[in-house]
């Protein structure tokens, strides 16, 4: 039963095997290469396209919920480690995109949530949502899906700490620290009528923004699909090469693309051979750490703090990969 | 009427404003609408989701790009 859920409702194997033989129809030799590329390339476009549209559109429904408004007030409840684990919590759910990080920063700073708190929050929220919790269990299965989430959250919960222990609270930018704001505002109450409609829209945007990184994405997961030898792969990416995760993390932080992009060329690099904690780590540093968003939060942070956020990830994220390389064979 | 379109400038809050302006002419009555895209000044008001939608002083929508319509039963 779970295995059906994975294969055909999750992963859509069947679309492939219909996508197979309407090629074969057209006359295309699916076993060709270029007609596994024309093959892969469709399904995985389709295949992701409608997940996307699904997963954002429930996704949206239950963000709705969580405007950050609501998640600052339901922070400033806990203390100590306790608010840094709701921090990482609440970021899986709260709408989050870069250009809202600074008055996030700001909203939460002037509010007096620690320094730490607001971290943990800002590392988990692009790390781990709950749209890369089932887009990773239509690929990876349950397993694997489940330690990504608890292994994100720990990241963030841990740097979080971190941060906290270092007191850089100074190497905050003073706009921030000086920003006033006490007031706390009632989110205006959405119907249920309103909720459908937000998320509608959030599908129409999400798509138009994230399409062509899907078709970047599919189209670089078909090259490595049918084209890359797997020795290659297997070299730089396998277990023949201690350094993949390194690798793979320093690769992945300045790169911009969302999970959705990322999904094809992971799944494509699984399938050559490359371990499962290199690939995991790539795409962690893909989503978590990119320049257009360190860009922004160098506005509202020190090079110093910067420098330490930065490195707490790509230190978190290299450890998680070794992790699942050492445990890949209990987990697949 | 005092009309607060606030966003940090990105086409989002544009469109927001654009149907704000839409929705004031066709209802025909005078608002002052400002757009404010200073941060500092966003934060204070207690909003963090953008673009955000001000009437009076009193957040009326947050984190949601209105349509003209949408608007006007706001109005």
């Amino acid at each position: 039963m779970g295995r059906f859920v994975q294969d055909q409702i999750l992963g859509m194997k069947w679309l492939n095997a219909l996508i197979g033989r309407g090629l074969s129809a057209l006359g295309l030799n699916t076993a060709s290469r270029w007609g596994g590329s024309i093959q892969f390339f469709l399904y995985d476009v389709i295949k992701i396209t409608i997940l996307l549209c699904l997963l954002i559109f429930i996704i949206s429904y239950i963000q709705s919920f969580f405007p950050p408004e609501r998640s600052k007030r339901i922070l400033g409840r806990f203390h100590g480690i306790g608010a840094n684990i709701i921090g990482a919590l609440l970021g899986t759910v709260t709408p989050f995109c870069s250009c809202s990080s600074i008055p996030i920063f700001m909203g939460f700073t002037s509010a007096g949530l620690p320094l730490g708190v607001t971290f943990s929050f800002l590392i988990s929220s692009p790390m781990v949502d709950l749209g890369s919790l089932v887009l990773l269990m239509s690929i990876f299965g349950l397993k694997i899906a489940m330690a990504y989430v608890v292994l994100g959250l720990v990241i963030a919960v841990i740097g979080g700490t971190l941060i906290e222990k270092l007191h850089m609270e100074n190497y905050v930018e003073d706009f921030i620290r000086n920003a006033n704001s006490s007031v706390d505002i009632e989110a205006p109450d959405l119907t249920v009528a309103d909720r459908l409609i937000y998320a509608r829209d959030q599908v129409v945007t999400t798509f138009k923004k994230v399409f062509p990184y899907i078709l970047i994405g599919v189209g670089i997961g078909s090259i490595i699909h049918n084209w890359i030898p797997e020795a290659w792969v297997e070299t730089i990416l396998g277990s023949n090469n201690p350094f993949g995760v390194v690798l793979a993390t320093l690769v992945g932080v300045p790169m911009y693309a969302d999970i959705f992009g990322t999904i094809p060329v992971a799944e494509a690099l699984l399938g050559k051979g490359a371990l499962l904690g290199t690939i995991l780590s790539f795409m962690m540093a893909v989503t978590t750490l990119s320049l257009p968003s360190l860009i922004m939060l160098r506005k509202a942070v020190k090079p110093r703090l910067l420098a330490t956020f930065i490195a707490i990830c790509i230190v978190g994220i290299i450890l998680v990969g070794y992790g699942f390389n050492a445990f890949q064979n209990t987990l697949l | 009427m005092n009309i607060k379109v606030l966003g940090g400038g990105c086409c989002k809050c544009e469109s927001l404003l654009e149907a704000v302006k839409e929705a004031v002419a066709e209802k025909g009555i005078k608002a002052e609408i400002e757009y404010i895209t200073d941060i500092q000044k966003i934060v204070e008001y207690g909003i963090m989701s953008t673009p955000a939608l001000m009437i009076d002083n009193r957040v009326v929508s947050m984190g949601r790009v209105l349509k003209a319509k949408d608007i006007l039963k706001l109005l």
